[in-house]
């Protein structure tokens, strides 16, 4: 690993103020994705920021619903008797990441932040478009068996790794930030980006701009699943994940939240879907419709064309496991 | 440079020629990050400054300087002798290097040492009391919990954050809850068989 300088930061301003005076620094929170790119020469920051020192580190329910401080690591809010039952969609999808030793080091803000696991973008003898822009895409033509089935460009097929923002972006949360000019809000399907020509830029955050708390708003949602498929049962990425969740009276859908992962540069949300489903009685057929109409759209690559079929059955196997 | 001054050559044009893309290929295969650094001595020595660092380790108080890229397992094994932490992936992936931080089992290899300054380290020297083995490394011994043995150290700093954490209730819950450990001599079964007997032991760990 390059050698950097390293420095504490003591106040969510000064972090900010300190990555806007050096372009070549980075926050660093738990360290799991940035340490393990550094170490692979992916990045190399000339000063790393240690934002662990701030007070982000609360999970409060408040009237609209819940905050998750920006270092609250996975592991404390997948474990979190709030998050268990009224968000239970979220601490599945949490549980579902990473190992329990990761989930115990890697913070809210940092699982967001993560970089994609494209095989391409880790090998840096290959060309990149998200490493190194303008270099090209390697997986277009080569071996795309994880990458994306939506929103992609000919710049960038890359998919968005985290299971906790498959579930986030579901729940209709807010990304709280904050920067030298003050504080903002971002929706979360507005946060992240789908790759266009600037693959190099995963979301919308701006430079020195600090994720403080997510929020998600109270909801009436009483089933709720999160699935995910990967080459192992546990400990590896999604090939393809589905969050439900769902308001469900007398075998009647009154209202629904669903998104993938797996499938995109983003978490991907299925806002028709939803309406598909919801004021619908729960039946096999149109769980049946709600995937066909999930997989309406997609463009596949050479090795990634199953994700079509798979998707289909991970949406009702979703459905079916979050009402049964 | 100096070696090429040194050689005999007729054409001035050329050694200059010569000099010159020497230096240009230098530039060109060091990292920009380390030109940039040449540019300013100051910046050099700002970079390969190593940081105090107080941190606990198997209940003694450690103080030490650290280069601020040094890995928490990189310093235990390397710098204090620590090799009961083993190195498997170095990214991560294979959880031989698990030790607690503050109690709770994280990968070592994925930590910056400088990052746990104050913290208190327990690593598998840690565990035993003088002779008196740990329960997680009885149980290890007597369910036959290991085969080579290199992922075993790993494999009990887990297994007791796993039952900490509350999350040994039943093998399948401590299958999922031990799935950041890899064994690739395939142990499994009798991981699963200790980890079950300790927690119905019932002792406090
Ligand atoms: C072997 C392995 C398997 C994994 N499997 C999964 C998986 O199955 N599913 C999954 O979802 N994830 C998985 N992960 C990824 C893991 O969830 C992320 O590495 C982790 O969430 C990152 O959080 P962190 O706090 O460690 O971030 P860091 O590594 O500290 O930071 C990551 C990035 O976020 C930025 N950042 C951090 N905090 C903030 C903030 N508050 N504001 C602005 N920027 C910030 C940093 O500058 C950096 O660029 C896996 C990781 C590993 C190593
Ligand atoms: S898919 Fe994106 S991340 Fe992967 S090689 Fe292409 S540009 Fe790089
Ligand atoms: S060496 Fe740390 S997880 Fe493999
Ligand atoms: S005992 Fe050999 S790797 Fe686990």
């Amino acid at each position: 690993m390059i050698n950097f300088e390293y420095v504490k930061a003591n106040s969510a301003k000064a972090a900010s103020e300190a990555r806007i005076k050096n372009g070549a620094s980075q926050f660093i929170a738990g360290g799991t994705n940035l340490v393990d790119l550094m170490k692979k020469g992916i990045t190399a920051p000339e000063r790393l920021i240690d934002i662990n020192a701030l007070p982000l580190k609360e999970i409060s329910l408040t009237a609209k619903g819940l905050s998750i401080g920006a270092l609250v690591p996975n592991s404390v809010a997948a474990d979190h008797e709030t998050v268990k039952t009224k968000y239970p969609l979220l601490a599945m999808a949490l549980n579902a990441g990473a190992s329990a030793q990761l989930r115990n080091m890697a913070t809210v803000g940092g699982n967001i932040m993560q970089r994609t696991r494209c095989s391409y973008f880790y090998d840096t003898t290959m060309p990149c478009n998200k490493r190194n822009p303008g270099t090209g895409c390697s997986a277009v033509e080569g071996y795309n068996r994880m990458h994306a089935i939506f929103g992609a460009s000919e710049q960038c097929i890359a998919v968005h790794p985290s299971d906790m923002c498959v579930a986030l972006a579901a729940l209709n949360a807010t990304v709280q930030v904050s920067g030298t000019k003050g504080t903002r809000k971002i929706p979360f399907a507005d946060f992240h980006r789908l790759p266009g020509d600037t693959p190099q830029l995963d979301n919308n955050l701006q430079v020195g701009e600090l994720i403080t708390a997510v929020s998600i708003p109270t909801n009436t949602f009483n089933k709720a699943y999160y699935l995910k498929v990967r080459d192992r049962l546990s400990y590896a990425f999604a090939l393809v994940s589905v969050a439900v969740a769902l308001d469900v009276k007398d075998g009647m859908i009154r209202s629904a939240a669903m998104a993938m992962g797996g499938v995109a540069h983003k978490p991907w949300r299925l806002f028709e879907v939803e309406k598909l489903v919801s004021g619908k009685p729960i039946s096999k057929e149109l769980f049946t419709e709600a995937a066909a109409m999930a997989m309406t759209g997609a463009k596949t690559y050479t090795h990634n064309q199953y994700k079509i079929k798979l998707g289909k059955a991970a949406i009702i196997e979703a459905l079916t496991k979050a009402t049964s | 440079m100096h070696m090429e001054e040194q050689h005999h050559c007729p054409q001035e044009s050329r050694r200059s020629f010569l000099k010159q893309s020497t230096a240009l290929a230098a530039l060109a295969t060091a990292s920009p990050l380390l030109v940039k650094a040449a540019e300013n001595e100051e910046k050099i020595n700002a970079y390969f400054e190593k940081l105090p660092l107080q941190l606990e380790i198997n209940g003694q108080l450690q103080n030490l300087m650290v280069e601020p890229r040094v890995t928490l397992l990189d310093l235990l094994r390397e710098q204090l002798g620590l090799t009961g932490t083993k190195k498997g992936c170095d990214h991560g992936q294979c959880g031989c290097c698990t030790v607690h931080v503050d109690g709770k089992r994280i990968n070592s290899c994925l930590s910056l040492a400088v990052m746990n300054q104050g913290k208190k380290i327990t690593t598998i020297e840690g565990l035993a009391n003088g002779e008196q083995l740990h329960p997680m490394q009885e149980a290890f011994m007597k369910h036959d919990g290991f085969q080579c043995g290199y992922c075993t150290p790993g494999q009990i700093m887990s297994a007791i954050g796993c039952i900490r954490e509350g999350h040994a209730s039943s093998a399948e819950d401590i299958r999922e809850y031990m799935s950041g450990n890899i064994c690739r001599c395939g142990a499994y079964p009798n991981i699963v068989d200790a980890i079950m007997e300790v927690k119905q032991g019932g002792q406090k760990l």
